[in-house]
């Protein structure tokens, strides 16, 4: 029951719900949990609750950090 | 779908894989622990063990909500649902759980108990606002993941004023898990696991955010990385460990800083700290009782507490004796350690509650694990 995955807000609904896609299935879900959010952003979802809104930029940093060569200093190789 | 195929690449997977190896000390022992069940799941269905080296060992935690519920709660609901006309609401994982007396809440649905598995507890308002005339209970359990939204769906029975909703809490606490686990006995007299780090849960962070963790780190001087859920984010977090400890720091890092802020979701948090106070103290299975790890509602909302509402006796049940979830739940032993691992307990037919959820150790070593050649040496024999 733990397994979440990222939902892409599809559109906005009455009462604080939102429509998601989660890789092509179509669920309703919550925002009570979280502010701000707009169709075009990607959320983490968890038992129909967004918990919270994935960052994009903060994505790219993470993806680009795997993508880093280890070099041998293990001080400089820490981001 | 964007978020989740990058981050399974294989070849980034090989390119962290390769620093490991790298960067490994060869000749210490690295013992891990993965405190979330979402993390084992991961680690288990995408084969992570066979990309590190051999003194690289992951230890599973005892993160998985269902796995840690004690078998008197269980009970405790299967008796709820023998009260007429009463409909209980759970979690579809739940159902399976089995007690060591051999019932289930499956097996008391198959005799005519209404019980309904709901993927959401707005589910289960919607069920109490369609019958009025029935009393509506709600078998909330989880991490922080799962409690701000029992406190939205009590919120929202308050304001609709119903009054036929009732929650029966069973929310814990990961923190006092994780302090739990390194001041048990096992770990600090017998030496039986000696944890070098921790990989911090994903959406538990998210609700709790990265501060709560530096407690440990300075604490019991162990490393916390807080990790995602899919493999990449998992290996990333294995290679800040290990580099965490060969320069002997005991820091808390977050890989998962897409969605995991030091602060959390403070909204969420207000929400659960309106609506929740701490237990004095709550058995989980596998760690006995657990001071201050779980939460009540209070007595503000007292009208939606099951345990207000109806008689729920204090009920402490071991376990099956042949089932080592306990040990496995501490980090002390691991699933192919039980004698009745695969053959007289499945996932079809769970004798314990590590065999039912998909995240539990059991399972996830049951569905991915099983065949695996190499297999990694038990924490106990150094
Ligand atoms: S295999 Fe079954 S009986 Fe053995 S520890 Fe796991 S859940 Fe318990």
């Amino acid at each position: 029951m733990c397994l979440a995955i990222p939902a892409y807000i599809e559109q906005l609904i009455a009462d604080n719900r939102a429509i998601v896609n989660i890789s092509g299935i179509r669920k309703e879900i919550s925002l009570e949990l979280v502010d701000h959010v707009v169709p075009g952003d990607y959320v983490v979802v968890h038992v129909g609750f967004a918990l919270q809104k994935l960052d994009p930029i903060e994505a790219q940093h993470t993806l680009a950090m795997f993508a880093e060569i280890a070099v041998l200093n293990n001080d400089d190789a820490t981001q | 779908m964007k978020y989740i195929n990058e981050f399974r690449d294989g070849a980034i997977a090989k390119t962290i894989a390769a620093n490991i190896k790298l960067e490994v000390n060869p000749t210490r022992r690295y013992q891990l622990m993965e405190f979330c069940g979402g993390h084992t799941h991961a680690i288990s269905r995408f084969g992570i063990v066979d990309l590190l080296p051999s003194n690289v060992h992951m230890i599973h935690g005892p993160g998985c909500p269902v796995c840690i519920l004690p078998a008197g709660r269980v009970e405790n609901a299967i008796q709820l649902t023998q009260i007429p006309g009463l409909i209980l609401c759970s979690y579809g994982d739940l159902l399976r759980v089995p007690t060591p007396s051999g019932t289930s809440l499956l097996k008391a649905k198959a005799q005519g108990a209404d019980i309904r598995m709901v993927y959401s507890v707005s589910d289960a308002i919607s069920i109490a606002q369609d019958n009025p005339q029935h009393q509506v209970v709600f078998f909330a359990l989880g991490f922080e993941t799962t409690t701000p939204p029992t406190a939205v769906a009590i919120k929202q029975a308050h304001a609709l004023g119903l009054k036929n909703f009732s929650v029966f809490c069973n929310h814990v606490l990961t923190p006092s898990a994780i302090s739990h686990i390194l001041q048990s006995p096992e770990v600090r007299e017998l030496g039986l696991v000696s944890l070098d780090g921790f990989i911090g849960p994903a959406h538990v962070s998210v609700v709790i955010g990265s501060q709560p963790y530096a407690y440990f780190a300075e604490e019991f001087q162990k490393p916390v990385v807080i990790a995602g859920f899919e493999p990449l984010d998992v290996m990333q977090a294995i290679l800040m460990l290990i580099r965490q400890i060969n320069t002997n720091r005991s820091e808390v890092e977050n890989e998962f800083t897409r969605a995991v802020l030091p602060a959390g979701n403070i909204k969420a948090q207000m929400l659960v700290s309106d609506v929740f106070e701490l237990r004095r103290t709550f058995e989980w299975r596998g760690l006995g009782l657990v001071p201050y790890s779980a939460l009540k509602i209070k007595a503000g909302y007292a009208d939606f507490d099951a345990e207000q509402r109806f008689q729920i006796p204090v009920l402490s049940i071991a376990d099956n004796k042949a089932c080592e979830c306990g040990a496995i739940l501490r980090g002390v032993k691991r699933p192919q350690d039980c004698k009745i691992f695969g053959t007289v307990c499945t996932p079809e037919n769970p004798i314990g509650s590590c065999m039912v959820s998909s995240e539990g150790a059991c399972a996830a070593h049951y569905s991915y694990g099983r065949f695996r050649e190499k297999d990694h040496i038990s924490p106990q024999d150094k």
